[in-house]
């Protein structure tokens, strides 16, 4: 399993670099990624999505899908695709230290 | 951006360059001279109910992929966008060889594998039946039925068209169309609009 070093924090990814370890995640740690994949300023509604992924994956076990957080969660999808622009779905559970969804809706 | 740190492993997020130009990798397809965002056209050309999901989940997929998704809903397509028929569309057993039920499986084991007599579905209400029976375990998966499946595509960025030879044959009304249709355009003016994409005909 590749271990990944950033500021001196390391964390388990998988191949691809997602997180495999849930626990070796914390809010500090979402503000250095969030600048590496061009977030720059997280703000309240960053926030809120990743609050709410790490809160339902703690009950479902899987990472929730972009219709989940619209279903579930009472997101607006076009905020969602605003927010986390290219990839929203794969970019938040990157930046909420989970696996990528695995669902197809 | 921040730059990546050294030896560190940051999944494909679609937007840092990569390495090297498609062209320069050995193996792999190109699509002409066209240099832009990956592009992806679907035509949606069937209006039963289990025809008109996979356009809309593979379309839903790419988007949240960073794809730009064009879709054309032509001939028996339109009725996944004309707003009079998009929450009726149905899905029939007859001519379809695989359909079997999971829960037959209860019965007996092996069961749920086998296929149904087609006279099956020509039996009276029995579309409506396979329609509720399907429409229920989308449901279940939390797939949205087709109208709000349209709203969902629309803000996540689809671009959807109408075909306007379909449209003019069936004598639609532009007041019909889901509003996240951008237009009834012709064929040709789809070729030109899906430059450099890749296809998938439904």
């Amino acid at each position: 399993m590749p271990t990944n070093v950033l500021d001196g924090r390391e964390f388990e990814v998988n191949d691809e670099g997602f997180f495999t370890s849930r626990d070796q995640w914390d809010e500090e740690l979402a503000v250095k990624l969030a600048a590496l994949v061009g977030l720059g300023e997280m703000s309240e509604a960053h926030w809120k999505v990743l609050r709410f992924l790490r809160e339902d994956s703690a009950v479902t076990g899987v990472t929730p899908t972009l219709r989940r957080l619209q279903t579930a969660g009472g997101f607006d999808i076009h905020d969602l695709y605003q927010l986390f622009p290219g990839k929203p779905a794969k970019k938040m559970s990157y930046l909420a230290g989970l696996p990528k969804p695995v669902g197809c809706v | 951006m921040r730059e990546i740190p050294e030896g560190f492993i940051l999944p494909d997020f679609g937007d840092r360059k990569r390495s090297t130009t498609p062209t320069d990798r050995p193996g792999e397809a190109t699509t002409g001279g066209y240099s832009g965002p990956r592009k992806l056209a679907i035509i949606c050309s069937k209006g039963n109910l289990d025809m008109a999901y996979p356009g809309l989940i593979m379309g839903n997929a790419a988007l949240s992929e960073g794809v730009e998704v064009h879709i054309f809903f032509t001939f028996w397509g339109l009725d996944i966008i004309n707003k009079k028929t998009n929450d009726k569309l149905k899905f029939t057993m007859l001519g379809n060889t695989a359909m079997h039920m999971s829960d037959l499986g209860h019965l007996k084991p092996g069961l749920e594998h086998v296929s149904m007599p087609q006279i099956m579905g020509q039996l009276p209400g029995m579309t409506g039946v396979a329609t509720r029976m399907m429409k229920k375990q989308m449901a279940d998966l939390d797939i949205p039925e087709i109208p709000d499946f349209l709203d969902l595509m629309q803000a996540s960025g689809a671009h959807m068209y109408a075909c306007r030879l379909s449209f003019d044959m069936m004598k639609m009304i532009e007041a019909d169309l889901h509003r996240g249709v951008e237009g009834v355009i012709s064929a040709a003016d789809f070729i030109e609009i899906i430059e450099g994409a890749q296809t998938i005909f439904v």
